[in-house]
């Protein structure tokens, strides 16, 4: 069970693998996740999105970048390594209709949980631009999928090694001021990002979904430990979302919990990529 | 405090055995002392995690099933939900036959070294024993569960837990979901009688709330694994990382995968907040997920990856068991201070009256009839404080509990790191709504009728996920019920 049937290293600490999950395979929906174990004593429980599935091989894709203890475990794993403990396909699918223009921006790592969106949004017969934005050239990843989809690509990177050098958020916000009106944004990436384009569309009245990825314990409501405000209602991400309305969720209160265990981490010699990001773009 | 050892506890037993003068008449018997329960040190335990209740030893269990006076009427058996024979199982410890003892109580309940340990005796087949309302008071009453716990643990130590026969296989299968009390109980009776079992659990580890909830200092988790390996051992299939609803639904296992019935056991898993303001701060935790870190995820242990929130003061909201455990937890964790805040008083705490007594010992503060009204915030968005409200006992209600009431302008401040949330769970709403026609109460619990079954056809369903949050052998009595349910409806069809 679990076993992982293909590695490959996308950029210095970014993964991709294939493994071996029949019934998540077949059951699973753009925008729901799994939780991953490592070491079935001691080992932690985190969500990763599930990426891809593909349910003649039984198999799902998730891809992830090595931050944390599980997840570099899981980067020094080979093909034919099992994975302990896989359970899924976790969260709400995401709502795909025909809305008309959809525009998808993921930001870094965000852009492996937007791939299954964008692929179903372009499917339901959608417009699909997306904007990808990465620090440089070396982090992007998944830049041909995302162009076979997409009726336009923007790519962004902070140092302008690749396409504009820009924040996602300038081409979210002259697409936008365009017509036609885009009917739907769908953000996933860092925190601080996705408050962004958030706040971009916002005055334009752009629906705009974004994607949580809290620190979840369960991922079956049972702990409320994934929490999160939204209009001022209190969500679990595991069950509720993990997408909600990106003008409602308070980005702060999410941001500061996500720090919860910062100490600890830091005790640990754990590099936080997310808050290098958050740290950067302030 | 002064602590009193097993060992002196052990020789005071030997001795007062040695004294007493056959046959014993009943003002005899209820002279003997009440055998109290030995006990680790507070002051050791507040640092450890391991089991806090030593258990009886041999001689006092055997002066302690003296003191029963084998009423005629069996009021105890009453009191009991799942009617062991308790006379008679004690009648067999002060005999000695301990081996005769343990087999009374399987003829009624599967699981005794559990349930010795966490029921509610002093509201169940204590509150009405005899010997108890002769003394006036429910804490001199035959210690009931204590010799439970005493053959159970006696059975075990000995090797001498047999795995119950499976009958000829019947081609008949059955599927399990959650794997609780309740589930284990169904398990093992729809086993026995030669059909094919699956118990699909969402966690890792298979347990349910006494391997997730009840902290290891209550109810060491070798013994729930011991339970487990048995139904393995019985044959039965446990499938981890399984959650219904999700990974396959519940329509799906009967109409795709050829399951003749169901039993559903998710438990009531959905903690209750306060709904006040601050309760999303860093340094709010439900208790479930307090607990699930500090026992199912081993934060207690070092080499955890699962980290757990370094904290100073803690308070915990709540009077019952949940917030027992998760008082005692913090402290092991490292708590300098752990604060109970309950709106009622000590009367009418729904805890088992010994998890109080061992909480007080462990130098947790109670703050009765007083009740937050915010949880207040340092400039980085964690929690700092509380800001609470006075009560005071009012009229009495319809149940004839009397209500207690704010007293106005009653605000005063707390200063607190950590706020755990312990005021209950309501039920997990995942298998509800992926089941279409599956009845639910307002409360969102399985309405069933008087065999556990559902709205649905073949699928039964029992413990939390019926009764609400509430207990063990409650839990293991419904399952029980299913089982018997679900082998009939098998032998007919
Ligand atoms: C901290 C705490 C302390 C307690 N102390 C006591 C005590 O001292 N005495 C006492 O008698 N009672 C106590 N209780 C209550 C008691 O534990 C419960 O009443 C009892 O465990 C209920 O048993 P159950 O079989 O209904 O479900 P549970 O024990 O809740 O087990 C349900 C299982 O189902 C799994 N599950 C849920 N949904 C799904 C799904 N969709 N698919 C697959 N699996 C699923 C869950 O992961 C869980 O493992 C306590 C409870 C808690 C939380
Ligand atoms: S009520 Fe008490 S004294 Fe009477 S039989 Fe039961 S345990 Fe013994
Ligand atoms: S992760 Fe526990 S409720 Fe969401």
């Amino acid at each position: 069970m679990n076993k992982i049937i293909y590695k490959q290293q996308l950029s210095s600490d970014v993964y991709k693998m294939r493994i071996e999950a029949p019934l998540i395979a077949k059951e699973r929906r753009a925008g729901q996740f799994i939780i991953v174990q490592i070491d079935s004593h001691f080992g932690e429980r985190i969500p990763l999105t599930i990426a891809d599935a593909d349910p003649v091989e039984g198999s799902i894709t998730i891809i992830f970048q090595a931050v944390g203890r599980t997840t570099h475990l899981l980067a020094i794993k080979a093909v034919g390594d099992t994975v302990q403990h896989v359970v899924g396909p976790l969260g709400q699918p995401t709502h795909i209709e025909k809305f008309g223009r959809v525009i998808c921006v993921g930001g870094g790592i965000g852009v492996a949980p937007m791939h299954p969106i964008a692929q179903a949004m372009k499917a339901a017969g959608n417009e699909v631009i997306i904007i990808m934005g990465a620090r440089n050239r070396d982090l992007l990843i998944l830049e041909e999928e995302m162009r076979a989809i997409a009726d336009e690509l923007i790519i962004c990177t902070d140092d302008g090694s690749c396409g504009r050098k820009a924040l996602v958020t300038a081409p979210l916000k002259e697409l936008c001021e365009m017509e036609p009106k885009p009917a739907l944004a769908v953000a996933i990436g860092p925190p601080i990002m996705m408050k962004f384009c958030a706040e971009t569309t916002r005055p334009y009245g752009v629906h705009t979904m974004v994607s949580l990825n809290t620190i979840m314990v369960d991922g079956t409501g049972m702990c409320g430990g994934c929490r999160v405000t939204v209009g001022g209602e209190t969500k679990f991400v595991c069950v509720d979302g993990p997408e909600f309305d990106g003008h409602k969720v308070d980005f702060d209160n999410m941001m500061t919990r996500l720090k919860a265990y910062k100490s600890r981490e830091d005790q640990d010699h754990h590099r936080c990529h997310l808050d290098e990001a958050i740290e950067e773009k302030k | 405090m002064t602590h009193t050892t097993s060992e002196q506890l052990t020789l005071a037993a030997t001795q007062g055995l040695k004294t007493l003068e056959k046959p014993l008449k009943a003002k005899q018997r209820m002279a003997i002392p009440a055998q109290e329960m030995p006990a680790q040190d507070p002051a050791v335990r507040r640092h450890n995690m391991n089991e806090v209740a030593l258990g009886y030893s041999e001689p006092q269990a055997r002066l302690e099933a003296e003191r029963c006076l084998q009423c005629p009427t069996k009021p105890c058996v009453a009191g009991c939900p799942v009617s062991i024979n308790i006379p008679a199982f004690i009648q067999k410890i002060a005999d000695g036959d301990f081996a005769a003892a343990i087999g009374v109580i399987r003829e009624s309940s599967l699981l005794p070294a559990v349930c010795g340990r966490v029921c509610p005796q002093e509201s169940q087949c204590q509150a009405p024993c005899t010997v108890g309302k002769a003394l006036k008071s429910t804490d001199k009453a035959v210690a009931i569960g204590r010799l439970e716990r005493f053959v159970a643990d006696w059975e075990r130590e000995n090797g001498l837990l047999k795995t119950p026969a499976v009958k000829t296989p019947t081609g008949k299968k059955v599927g399990i979901i959650g794997s609780g009390p309740a589930s284990v109980t169904v398990a093992a009776d729809v086993r026995r009688e030669g059909h094919e079992v699956t118990v699909f659990e969402a966690f890792h580890r298979p347990g349910g709330v006494l391997l997730y909830g009840i902290p290891e200092f209550r109810l060491p988790k070798a013994i729930v694994d011991r339970e487990i390996d048995e139904l393995r051992a019985m044959g039965v299939e446990i499938k981890t990382d399984f959650v219904i609803g999700r990974t396959r639904r519940l329509n799906d296992l009967l109409e795709k995968d050829g399951y003749d019935a169901l039993f559903v056991g998710t438990g009531a898993g959905l903690p209750k907040f306060m709904n006040i303001q601050g309760e999303n701060l860093v340094g709010v935790f439900s208790a479930n997920e307090y607990l699930t870190r500090a026992n199912l995820m081993k934060g207690y242990d070092d080499r955890a990856a699962t980290p757990i929130f370094p904290s100073k003061k803690v308070a915990v909201l709540g009077g019952g068991n949940v917030a027992m455990d998760a008082a005692r937890c913090a402290i092991r964790l490292g708590a300098q201070e752990v604060h109970l805040v309950y709106r009622r008083t000590e009367a009418e705490m729904p805890a088992r009256i010994e998890e109080i007594a061992h909480a007080k010992e462990e130098g947790i503060i109670f703050h009765l009839l007083q009740n937050p009204t915010r949880i207040l915030a340092d400039e980085r968005g964690w929690v700092c404080g509380m800001e609470l409200l006075s009560y005071e006992l009012g009229e009495p209600d319809a149940s004839g509990r009397r209500r207690p009431v704010e007293i106005k302008g009653s605000e005063f401040e707390m200063d607190v790191d950590t706020v755990i949330v312990a005021i209950g769970n309501e039920s997990n709403p995942l298998i509800r709504q992926t089941t279409p026609g599956l009845a639910t109460s307002k409360w969102g619990t399985l309405v069933v009728d008087e065999n556990g079954k559902t709205s649905l056809d073949r699928v039964f369903a029992g413990g939390d996920i019926v009764l609400g949050a509430a207990t063990v052998i409650l839990a293991m009595g419904e399952g029980r019920r299913a089982a018997a349910a679900i082998n009939r409806l098998l032998a007919q069809s």
